[in-house]
């Protein structure tokens, strides 16, 4: 059994300014299985395949693979590949202008001339050998998606991998492509492969996974076999129970029913999102829960504007309204804190004085700029109200923590005052006690008559904060929890769509 | 107090280190010219054909002919910081909008005040159009800017030159005069005084507008832009359309200054000194943050550099290889690499020393 | 009977890549606007030397234009290209007219007969263009400064070297001149002249060597390791990296390869004018970006073909020819067809390019 061992890490740390990403975890990899690698946004997987693959160098423990009696150090992704640890990212780092058969082989070769027809022969038998659909002189950008990730992977099965890391390779491919890859997977395992799968979506890690480890904010929460571990129960390991310190905090306010709706949308739909209805009362906060990659995203991201509206009636205070791109959003009093925070929220080279002004100087148009006074009075103000921790309000915001980050963004939505704010993951990445403060201020706000709508991947953060939760699952709404539903199990069952029946 | 002082003096240095580069280069040009020849300084008062006093002397002929090229360079920036890509059409826009100057000018009889000021708004006219067909071509078609700008760079001279139908033909006028070298009874050449006037309309433009804030945004993060509700495309736009303006205006004092429109010449190769003065002044050539100051300097920078070479007596052909040598000089300095290099051979000088220190203790 | 291997590359036809769609549309149009021009205009079209004189003119063109493409294929640019076209033309006819001491030195201790001063240009100037490539490359690809500026300085030095060897017009001598100007000459392609007598079509030895330049970068973009990793680097540079290729090395290996083949051009160059000039290859590095777009290159990288470039040339000079043969003899038309047609070109390639992107999401 021991001889099955492939690959071990043990008690492996790893820490970021403000952030422990990391913290004593251990990893496992036997010969031959597939081990899938659990958590919500933040818990660290990431960072654990990107110590495993040298992009970042590790704080503490050790890394065991199997063929060197010493534990070994990975300083850069090449001499992970050295080590026999080959990656195939989610994002393909092929080069999609060179053929299928240039992709396999290309850094690889050593005589400096290419012989063509030999190397289209070897990649046909590889691709051949490995049923993937694709043929050697194809153009790599010319085929879909998941031939891509599968061409990526007979290369580093080619280079004789023992592991093999992959991650999220599913996340944007369709039922089909995800059968083949699961074929193309459980194949390399009758090959003896080790393979590490990184991924967010249940069905998948229940139908592949020999085991799974479950990761929940930087630490080790287990090591479990695939059959021993009901979905329920998965789930409530990804996301259940937090640290003790933020349970004082507790929305008490029930719907009434009485409260005036501020937003309504019927039948909303964007080139990202299906077809939903949604609406918000004055003063409520209401979350959209759901895994990753289950639309609660996309979903907001269309009730701001953010992705291209293709239909549906929006009334605001029950006007009429026409919201197709962010600024008329913005206009109708709505502020959106995007769940990409470094693509979409923050621009990193200015200043946090110019950051938290930006959506308020937008909103009051190019020809009124908000003095320097001013706009000096107005970052003061939000550093010091929601204790911003910065050298000063000139400092480029790029270099702030991400906690901190989170906050100026937080703060160039309060200045706009908003009658409704969407806050997508704003605890995403961040310390315990930041993540405390924003929950606080949500319900603050709210008091204060601000709709929010709040979208976190812990459940216990939701419902502490929200007086009611839609729940999502493969981008439809599958229900609608408030009052006495608002519990663990039922969020838990209801994601997984068992309804209460949980055996 | 004193703290906080010192933390605003210390802020100022960060904030405008990007200055340093043009600084430290206009003042090594200066203090090589003082010891070389200290006479290089000397400003006198001479009398011009008209009898009026006007100031004369190299400083002088630095921060004229230095004009547009300025004006140029302030558009540039702007180019730049939101496209993350250069014009390169600049010179063939300021020999069509100087084209339309004459033109205007030519066809108008008498040349009055109100005539000259009519031609150069419908120039300005002109050139912003064509700086809006480039700026279509960036935001609407994605295409890249110097790509976008080599169809109007091969083509423009040759518009230019339609316009006047193959002719170079002259407009002298006192009032012409007055706007390319001097105005009666002022010192001052006049470039300098339409640069200054430039440097206001762009003070009030950042200072009235939100202008700056938005291109820097949309320079750093496109997305982030979107969704903070500025319209990318339309900021982008807005940059070739003021680098049209700036294009015109760099026309009118060419056209004035010689009193003729020559197609082929004027302003020739302005694109490659303008993109250089954006990329002295400590400018990112990928687009972001700017400072408008910093390429005003790098445009002095390289006409200081030019004046000094021409009082060395370098043949005004020969002027560019000693000015590519001390290009690559000021960007090897300024490159990633070379800084942090210094910066790692500092770290350990400072080790040594320490770990020194620490034997002798 | 049929083996299975076989059967599959027969039975597949491949959906032809980006770089073989933008090549396939640059010779449909060549092939198009050539044939026009016969029916049209016929005249001069008709006959074979037109080609051959198109060829004559542009050899140099076609040879910097591949080293171009090379560039532009890792996502990089040089625009020093026609600077040292005309550097090495200079120093070339320079050493021929014996005028450069050193070398007639040189050869007078050597005891040489005046032909074995083409040699020493020859190799003086594949001196020049390799010492471009190192530093040039060695300065972009390892310190990691921005291309445009270093060649824009490799630019400005190159042209200032030139009036610094000699501000007048060199001639080469007549001798040396008959050596290098010898023609190749076709009989059956030659075609009548008034009189009845059949003038045979001439070839210049450099179009040969332009054309074997073509073939020479074609097999290296296309069978040489370094080739297919210009095309990797240029695709995605990160990508480049995880696959294990030395990125810096590759892209300084495409400005060595830029700087020699433009050290080639230059002697090609004298060959055909036997003069130097300062003015010699005005603009040519703009001319050589504009026949690798046309060509199919993208400035983004990693899309491009030597053979598309050498259409380019031809599409670019066939263009010109035809404005001069059908009346329009001003100059500006030239430059104003060549802008359009590059327009056309430029959003013909960014709206298909677009669209395959689209269609794949």
């Amino acid at each position: 059994m021991k001889d099955d061992i492939i690959l071990t890490m043990r008690g492996i740390c790893k820490s970021f300014p403000g952030v422990r990403a990391l913290n004593n975890v251990d990893f496992t990899l036997r010969r031959g299985k597939i081990h899938a690698l659990m958590g919500e946004n933040g818990a660290g997987k990431s960072t654990l395949i990107k110590v495993l693959t040298g992009v970042y160098s590790m704080d503490g423990g050790e890394i065991r693979i199997e063929g060197h009696d010493s534990p070994i150090i990975i300083r850069s992704p090449q001499e992970a590949q050295n080590y026999g640890i080959s990656t195939v990212y989610q994002e393909i780092s092929l080069c999609p202008n060179l053929t299928v058969a240039e992709n396999l082989y290309i850094g690889r070769d050593t005589s400096s001339t290419v012989d063509w027809k030999t190397r289209e022969k070897k990649a046909g038998e590889l691709l051949e050998g490995l049923g993937i659909p694709a043929r050697p002189r194809q153009q790599l950008g010319s085929i879909s998606l998941a031939v891509q990730q599968m061409v990526a992977i007979a290369r580093a099965v080619d280079t004789d991998c023992k592991v093999l890391i992959l991650d999220e390779p599913t996340s944007s491919l369709d039922d089909n492509e995800v059968e083949m890859l699961f074929r193309l997977m459980r194949d390399l395992k009758t090959r003896g492969v080790g393979i590490v799968f990184v991924t967010h979506f249940l069905e998948q890690v229940y139908e592949v996974s020999d085991q799974i480890t479950v990761l929940r904010n930087g630490e080790l929460v287990g090591e479990y076999e695939v059959d021993k571990l009901p979905q329920v129960e998965l789930v409530s390991k990804m996301i259940g129970k937090t640290l003790d310190e933020l349970s004082t905090i507790k929305n008490k306010k029930a719907p009434s029913g009485e409260a005036e709706v501020l937003y309504e949308a019927e039948e909303l739909s964007s080139t990202e999102s299906k077809k939903f209805d949604f609406h918000i009362d004055k003063g409520e906060v209401n979350g959209f829960t759901g895994l990753l990659g289950s639309g609660r995203s996309e979903s907001v991201r269309a009730i701001f504007g953010a992705d291209q509206v293709t239909g549906g009636i929006i009334r605001i205070h029950g006007k009429k309204v026409q919201i197709t791109k962010p600024i008329d959003a913005m206009k109708n009093g709505i502020g959106y804190l995007p769940e990409d925070r470094k693509r979409d929220g923050i621009i990193a080279d200015l200043s946090v004085r110019d950051n938290i002004i930006l959506a308020l100087q937008v909103l009051r148009g190019m020809g009124h700029p908000i003095s320097r006074q001013n706009a000096d009075a107005f970052a003061d103000e939000y550093i010091k109200a929601l204790n911003i921790k910065t050298a000063s309000r000139e400092t480029p915001v790029g270099s702030l923590s991400g906690g901190n980050q989170q906050k100026v963004i937080l703060a160039r939505w309060l200045l706009t005052h908003p009658e409704y704010l969407i806050l997508d993951e704003p605890t995403r990445g961040i310390d315990v006690g930041t993540k405390a403060e924003i929950q606080r201020l949500v319900l603050k706000l709210a008091e204060e008559g601000v709709s929010v709508t709040f979208i976190s991947s812990e459940i216990e953060e939701m419902l502490r904060t929200c007086s009611r939760l839609i729940v999502m699952r493969d981008r439809n709404i599958v229900g609608e929890l408030t009052g006495a539903d608002l519990t663990q199990e039922r969020v838990m069952s209801t994601i997984v769509g068992r309804g209460d029946d949980h055996e | 107090m004193t703290m906080n002082k010192k933390i605003t003096t210390k802020n100022f240095f960060t904030n405008n280190s990007q200055l340093l580069v043009p600084l430290i280069a206009i003042l090594l040009l200066l203090i090589f010219n003082l010891i070389r020849d200290p006479s290089f300084f000397s400003i006198g008062v001479a009398t011009n054909n008209n009898g009026d006093p006007v100031l004369q002397g190299n400083l002088i002929s630095i921060l004229n002919g230095a004009s547009e090229l300025v004006v140029i360079s302030m558009g540039m920036t702007l180019v730049t910081a939101a496209s993350g890509g250069q014009d390169i059409s600049v010179g063939a826009l300021a020999a069509i909008a100087g084209s339309v100057f004459v033109k205007v000018i030519k066809s108008g009889g008498t040349i009055s005040p109100a005539l000259v000021l009519g031609a150069f708004l419908l120039c300005s006219l002109v050139a912003m159009i064509f700086g809006c067909f480039n700026g279509m071509l960036v935001s609407a078609f994605g295409i890249q800017p110097m790509i976008a700008t080599l169809i109007l760079f091969t083509c423009g001279r040759s518009i230019a030159y339609w316009i006047n139908g193959g002719a170079t033909p002259t407009v002298s006028s006192p009032i012409i005069t007055a706007v390319g070298s001097f105005i009666p009874g002022v010192p001052v050449p006049t470039p300098i005084l339409i640069v200054i006037l430039m440097a206001i309309f762009f003070g009030l433009l950042f200072r009235f507008t939100t202008l700056n804030l938005y291109i820097q945004t949309v320079g750093i993060n496109q997305n982030a832009s979107r969704l903070n509700g500025i319209h990318v495309a339309g900021i982008k736009l807005l940059a070739f359309i003021l680098l049209g303006l700036c294009c015109a205006v760099a026309g009118v004092i060419g056209v004035s200054r010689l009193s003729l429109i020559n197609h082929e010449t004027i302003l020739l190769n302005i694109e490659m000194d303008a993109i250089l003065a954006v990329a002295i002044g400590g400018n990112n050539l990928g687009g972001g943050k700017f400072k408008m100051l910093g390429s005003v300097l790098g445009a002095y920078a390289i006409q200081a550099l030019t004046i000094t070479l021409y009082a060395m007596k370098v043949p005004s052909t020969d002027v560019k290889a000693y000015k590519a040598i001390v290009i690559v000089l000021l960007v090897v300095l300024g490159s990633p690499v070379v800084k942090e290099a210094m910066a790692r051979i500092r770290r350990k000088l400072r080790g040594r020393r320490s770990t020194a220190l620490a034997k002798e203790v | 009977m049929d083996e299975k291997g076989l059967d599959i590359s027969r039975r597949h036809r491949e959906p032809i890549t980006d770089t073989q769609l933008l090549l396939t549309i640059t010779i449909c149009i060549f092939v198009c606007m050539y044939v026009a021009a016969i029916l049209i205009w016929g005249g001069g079209f008709k006959k074979p030397q037109m080609l051959f004189d198109i060829l004559n003119d542009n050899a140099y063109l076609v040879i910097i234009s591949c080293g171009l493409t090379i560039v532009m294929i890792t996502g990089s640019i040089d625009i020093s290209v026609a600077g040292v076209t005309a550097l090495v033309a200079m120093t070339g006819v320079m050493i021929l007219n014996g005028s450069m001491p050193f070398f007639s030195v040189l050869q007078a201790s050597l005891g040489l007969a005046d032909s074995s001063r083409i040699v020493f240009a020859a190799l003086m100037a594949l001196l020049i263009g390799l010492l471009f490539g190192l530093v040039q490359g060695y300065l972009i690809a390892y310190l990691e400064i921005q291309p445009f500026i270093i060649t824009l300085a490799g630019m400005f030095f190159a042209r200032g070297m030139i009036t610094i060897l000699s501000v007048d017009p060199q001639k080469a001598p007549q001798a040396l001149l008959d050596i290098l100007q010898k023609r190749i000459e076709i009989n059956w392609l030659g075609s009548p002249n008034k009189n009845g007598v059949i003038i045979p079509a001439r070839m210049e030895v450099g179009v040969v060597i332009a054309i074997l330049i073509v073939i020479l970068v074609f097999c290296m973009l296309r069978k040489m390791r370094i080739g297919r990793s210009f095309y990797a680097v240029g695709g995605n540079r990160q990508s480049a990296l995880m696959l294990g290729l030395n990125v810096r090395k590759t892209r300084f290996m495409a400005h060595l390869f830029c700087g020699i083949l433009s050290g080639i051009a230059g002697f090609v160059f004298m060959m055909h004018t036997g003069a130097g000039n300062a003015t010699n290859a005005t603009a040519g590095e703009m001319n050589a970006i504009a026949s690798s777009i046309i060509g199919g290159t993208l400035l983004t990288g990693g899309v491009g073909n030597v053979i598309g470039t050498f259409f380019g040339v031809l599409t670019l000079s066939t263009i010109k020819a035809i404005v001069t043969t059908s009346g329009l003899r001003d100059p500006w038309w030239q430059s104003i067809t060549t802008g359009a047609m590059l327009c056309l070109f430029i959003l013909l390639q960014s709206v298909i390019l677009m669209r395959r992107h689209r269609n794949k999401h």
